[in-house]
């Protein structure tokens, strides 16, 4: 008889458990290299679909070993975490669902069931008991390992696809003599914003713009943390000697600006980027000054 | 997890030529790390106001620059020691618009608007230590990414 | 170096032009600042236009000069304009909070000339050191 937890590797339940995981290694690997887990993924021979059963089985003795088989973190899991991710990536690329492969993990369960079931007439039927509890602990913690190693794949795409959009140039257009248009499509969170800024004020050196022009057409909502980016972008051009209009004020957008109480401060807005680069040409044609802060009523001193 | 280089560049900052010195070796040390122009402008910005402040109100001292390695790429700590007369009331410092010696006060507040963390201590015994990070990618930084 | 000012003031006839070089100490600054007050004075100039397209950083010290001759040469009648700001100075100004919202800005030396009524042509610019 043995102390510890039931988990404890010197718990009869463990010791039959993994005893058997290291007896019928081969058996184990050979029934699990004919499940759709790996045969669908190692589809060149089948040699390497054991040889991945076989890292599994492996991977499982040792977590049983360190009697962790409640533990994600477990460090037995960690040789087959590189082969995890690309089994399970093989499988979403064929179309599975996370719960699809889930599920495909879980049928790895009956094999050994079955072969423990026939080992069970020579034991003791509570060591029995306590050696299936054990077993499906096991297993049941693979499955979650599997999961947890989808979920952090999503993650990872989701992380550089954010990036690859941060760095898909925001399309600065230069729609006339020394005027830039930008569209803006999309949330605009503060790593967009900072993004979208930096490009428009490279836009007006580059093409040496007077007046830039902001579209928010395509930005579903304007809240405050929004409309303060517009308006560091407006005062940073502004700095730079370019005035801003900022078009595309649908009366949705318009109605939350005043609802909101938000301050726009003394920027032009237009409906759309027709009305504008109107107001940009004609602001042209009158010879305006293109010193945009002429109009500096703001002055400390007063007029 | 963040590691610090052993040892920080200290630069003296007795005298007006100092505080070029100083912004000359934080942007030399930005763009060594990596940092893109807009963060490089922010952070030697921010070294400049508060190299000043240590310059005009501790009575000199010195910058201690160090280089860190963030879980989500290279950032830049810039610590500004004085053992001068302390700053009374950190929290009214800190507030936009507050100003003594005549400037325009955006000092403290506003260095701090540019960068990613700041610290500062301050005591009329023990002086003034105020500590600015920067990052070369701020929003990583800010999202806590791996 | 103090006591001197290392920038040239240019008359471009009723108008003058300085075009500040990359790095200024403090007490530079300083110097520039009477000395060019001192200029639109003498020449009773109706227009300052300051180049700040080599200024690769700016803070709330170099912001204050250069508000305090904008408005030293209003009280002379002459206005200033702050020319070729770059884009990271520009966004670390308003993130300061200093957006100095009472200065003329333009993008060249030449549009800040057009906006007092004076044609500059790019070679003419080019000749006094500025884009």
């Amino acid at each position: 008889m043995s102390d510890g937890p039931p988990d404890h590797p010197t718990r009869p339940g463990s010791r039959v458990v993994i005893g058997l995981l290291r007896r019928r290694r081969e058996q184990i690997a050979q029934r699990w290299a004919d499940l759709p887990l790996f045969l669908a993924v190692f589809t060149v021979t089948r040699d390497e679909a054991v040889e991945a059963c076989h890292a599994v089985v492996d991977s499982l003795v040792e977590v049983g070993e360190s009697g962790r088989v409640d533990d994600l973190e477990a460090p037995g899991f960690h040789p087959i975490r590189e082969q995890l991710v690309s089994m399970t990536a093989s499988r979403g690329r064929s179309g599975l669902s996370i719960g699809q492969v889930d599920r495909e993990v879980g049928a790895l369960r009956d094999a050994v069931l079955e072969l423990l079931g026939a080992e069970s007439a020579d034991l003791d039927a509570e060591d029995v008991a306590e050696a299936r509890v054990y077993m499906v602990t096991l297993l049941a913690t693979l499955r979650v390992v599997v999961i947890e190693t989808m979920l952090q794949e999503n993650q990872e795409i989701v992380a550089r696809q954010r990036q690859q959009l941060l760095e898909m140039a925001t399309p600065v257009i230069k729609l006339w003599d020394r005027l830039v248009a930008v569209p803006l499509i999309g949330m605009l969170d503060s790593a967009r914003s900072q993004v979208v800024m930096e490009n428009l004020l490279e836009a007006i050196v580059e093409h040496n713009a007077t007046v830039a022009i902001l579209d928010i057409t395509g930005v579903p909502t304007v809240d405050s943390l929004v409309a303060q980016h517009l308006m560091k972008t407006v005062a940073s051009a502004r700095l730079m000697g370019a005035e801003c209009v900022i078009s595309g004020i649908r009366p949705a957008i318009a109605q939350t600006i005043v609802q909101l109480g938000l301050d726009l401060g003394p920027v032009t807005t237009r409906a759309t980027i027709a009305d504008a680069l109107q107001w940009a040409l004609e602001r042209d044609r009158r010879g305006e000054l293109p010193a945009p802060a002429a109009r500096s009523s703001a002055h400390r001193t007063g007029t | 997890m963040t590691r610090a280089t052993e040892e920080p560049l200290r630069l003296p900052i007795r005298r007006d030529t100092d505080l070029t010195v100083v912004r000359q070796h934080v942007r030399s040390a930005a763009q060594r790390l990596g940092f893109g122009l807009v963060q490089q402008t922010k952070v030697v910005t921010a070294a400049s106001e508060l190299a000043r402040n240590t310059l005009l109100h501790g009575g000199g001292g010195e910058a201690e620059i160090r280089v860190l390695h963030g879980e989500s790429g290279p950032g830049l700590s810039v610590s500004f020691v004085d053992s001068g007369p302390g700053i009374p009331d950190v929290g009214m410092a800190l507030t936009d618009g507050y100003s003594t010696a005549g400037g325009l006060g955006m000092g403290l507040s506003g260095s701090k608007r540019l960068v990613q963390d700041f610290a500062i201590d301050s005591s009329a015994e023990q002086g003034t230590r105020v500590t600015i990070t920067a990052w070369s990618d701020p929003f990583a930084a800010r999202r806590g990414v791996r | 170096m103090t006591g001197t000012s290392p920038i040239p003031v240019i008359d471009l006839g009723g108008l003058l032009l300085i075009s500040v070089r990359g790095e200024l100490e403090d007490d530079e600054a300083v110097v520039l600042q009477t000395d060019v007050t001192d200029a639109v004075a003498r020449t009773g100039s109706r227009g300052l236009i300051i180049d700040i397209s080599a200024l690769d950083v700016v803070d709330s010290f170099l912001a204050r000069v250069l508000a305090e001759v904008a408005l030293a040469s209003r009280l002379l009648a002459a206005r200033t304009v702050l020319v070729g700001m770059r884009p990271a100075v520009a966004i670390t100004l308003v993130e300061l909070g200093l957006a100095l919202e009472g200065m003329t800005t333009a993008r060249t030396v030449v549009d800040a000339a057009a906006g007092f009524g004076v044609t500059l042509t790019a070679a003419d610019a080019a000749e006094q050191g500025s884009p």
